[in-house]
């Protein structure tokens, strides 16, 4: 198995650019009055590619995601999607939320289909489309089932499901898997993965865990606190065909974990 | 409540407190408590005049009128209040006096803005009921969760579909919780507006039956009053346990 990390010690944003990227970033800035959250954030999203925001708490990943996602408006720079210039969300782009964003009012079908709902499909329409997504995170059976009925870790497959079914280009997630539990949340990863094996879609994921972000990445961008800025890009390059334990276990993934907390290590406390 | 052993039902009170009361009425120790029997019957009595049937019938309409106004009036306003800082910084502090104030004190100065009539009744019950009703669905507006409303935008949703399809049902619980209360509150308005004003419905009614000492229709007047507020909560109360499901859930 080979596992090797390749990353720069001195940051260089021309190299970052990429063949294809489906979002582009371009000096993007922050301000909440006179609080400097993000400071000119320039970065590409592959197509295909399961990209990471990995950073302390206050480095601005979430409201850079919020951003990307249109939920949030850039105080300057612009986020540019397929190539169009973006201000507000778009069907092109979907978001999973930390705290699943589920109606409690609606069945497990109903939300996942809420997406398409919102799109003005027909009943019947939405409701096959949500059930292949249901199957897919392995939710069958649950479709009649209302979210307080449902653990924390199915919530948020309802989550992930509501996202796919909208076929959107580019998923969003945002600490998708800090309200589940441990056991889960390695079942998790491990489908996410899958899923981004099957789907071909461009992820973009937040998380504050550094084992969770070396493990599903393709690339990992790390952000550095107030104002949030990108430190350093590294690209994990994990097999990813070998076992999920053996992935865990391997010096390689090991030695990229310790270099990030590394970097990191100086903005705990 | 359990009693030797024995389940006793909720009611069982009630029918050992008229056994009392009918006991202390054939005592015949004071006028004002005539015997139990006595306003049963007077209530059959009652309810077969002119008079009552005049009386029940003003009474339900400006009931009805004035609590369609407090929810027309009080849901849209308490909505806007929770979604719209402006809004609620301008209605916030009038909202709050007004839903402790002791309202039955501006009743004689509503009598000289709208008159001795039916007109002062209603604006009786909206004043009564209208302050809860807002004051609940601003509370329901408010905890409705922002990853939710968040949700919706990212999913293309308009302000009128967030409203409709995310706001309004998720507060739903809270607007229901604030019409049963204003309906309890509307209830009072009506009757005490009635008793102040004195010249129409079950105010005339009173007015007539305490000034000649009738006190058996004057309770059996109370009682069908007391039996009424207590169907319409019933009644409120039923159409909340409906959506209560995920309102205990959330």
């Amino acid at each position: 198995m080979s596992v090797q990390a390749l990353s720069k010690d001195e940051f260089d944003p021309a190299s970052v650019v990429t063949s294809d990227p489906v979002v582009r970033v371009e000096t993007i800035s922050k301000h909440y009055g006179t609080v400097e959250a993000l400071r000119s954030i320039d970065l590409q999203f592959e197509r295909g590619k399961l990209t990471t925001l990995l950073g302390p708490s206050g480095c601005g990943k979430t409201t850079l995601l919020k951003i990307i996602a249109g939920l949030v408006p850039a105080t300057s720079g612009q986020i540019v999607v397929n190539g169009r210039a973006v201000t507000g969300p778009g069907p092109e782009r979907a978001f999973v939320f930390q705290d699943f964003a589920l109606m409690p009012w609606a069945t497990v079908l109903r939300n996942v289909g809420f997406g398409l709902e919102l799109k003005g499909l027909a009943a019947a329409e939405r409701n096959r489309i949500a059930r292949r997504y249901i199957e897919e995170v392995g939710l069958q059976g649950f479709e009649d089932k209302y979210p307080h009925e449902l653990s924390g870790g199915m919530r948020q497959r309802v989550g992930i499901a509501r996202a796919f079914a909208v076929n959107a280009d580019v998923l969003l997630l945002d600490e998708p898997f800090s309200a589940v539990d441990e056991q889960n949340r390695r079942k998790f990863q491990e489908d996410l993965l899958r899923l981004v094996e099957m789907e071909r879609k461009t992820f973009i994921f937040v998380t504050h865990s550094i084992e969770e972000a070396v493990y599903v990445s393709d690339r990992i961008v790390l952000l550095s606190p107030r104002p949030g800025r990108v430190s350093n890009i590294i690209d994990p390059r994990i097999d990813r065909t070998a076992d999920p334990d053996d992935i865990r276990r391997d010096p390689g993934y090991l030695d990229v974990v310790e270099e990030i907390w590394q970097s990191l290590r100086h903005y705990a406390e | 409540m359990t009693l030797f052993g024995y389940r006793i039902p909720m009611m069982a009170s009630l029918i050992v407190w008229a056994l009392v009361w009918e006991i202390v009425g054939r005592m015949d120790v004071i006028f004002l408590i005539p015997p139990m029997s006595a306003i049963l019957a007077a209530g059959v009595d009652l309810v077969q005049t002119n008079s009552w049937q005049n009386a029940t019938w003003v009474t339900i309409r400006s009931f009805v009128i004035g609590m369609a106004l407090a929810i027309g009036i009080g849901v849209p306003l308490g909505v806007m209040m929770g979604r719209v800082k402006i809004i609620d910084n301008i209605f916030g502090l009038w909202v709050n006096i007004f839903v402790s104030a002791p309202l039955s004190a501006l009743v004689p100065v509503l009598m000289i803005l709208f008159g001795m009539g039916e007109a002062t009744i209603v604006v009786t019950v909206f004043l009564f009921a209208v302050w809860i009703i807002v004051l609940d669905a601003r509370a329901g507006v408010m905890q409705v969760p922002p990853s939710l409303i968040d949700m919706a935008r990212s999913y293309g949703a308009s302000q009128a579909t967030i409203m409709r399809k995310i706001i309004l049902v998720s507060a739903l619980p809270e607007i229901l919780a604030g019409i049963r209360i204003g309906v309890i509150r509307g209830v009072k308005g009506v009757v005490i507006g009635q008793i102040l004003v004195a010249v129409i419905g079950y105010g005339e009614l009173f007015e007539l039956y305490s000034r000649s000492f009738d006190m058996e229709r004057f309770w059996a007047l109370t009682l069908v009053l007391f039996a009424a507020a207590m169907v319409l909560s019933a009644l409120v109360e039923n159409a909340e346990k409906r959506i209560e499901y995920y309102a205990g859930a959330r």
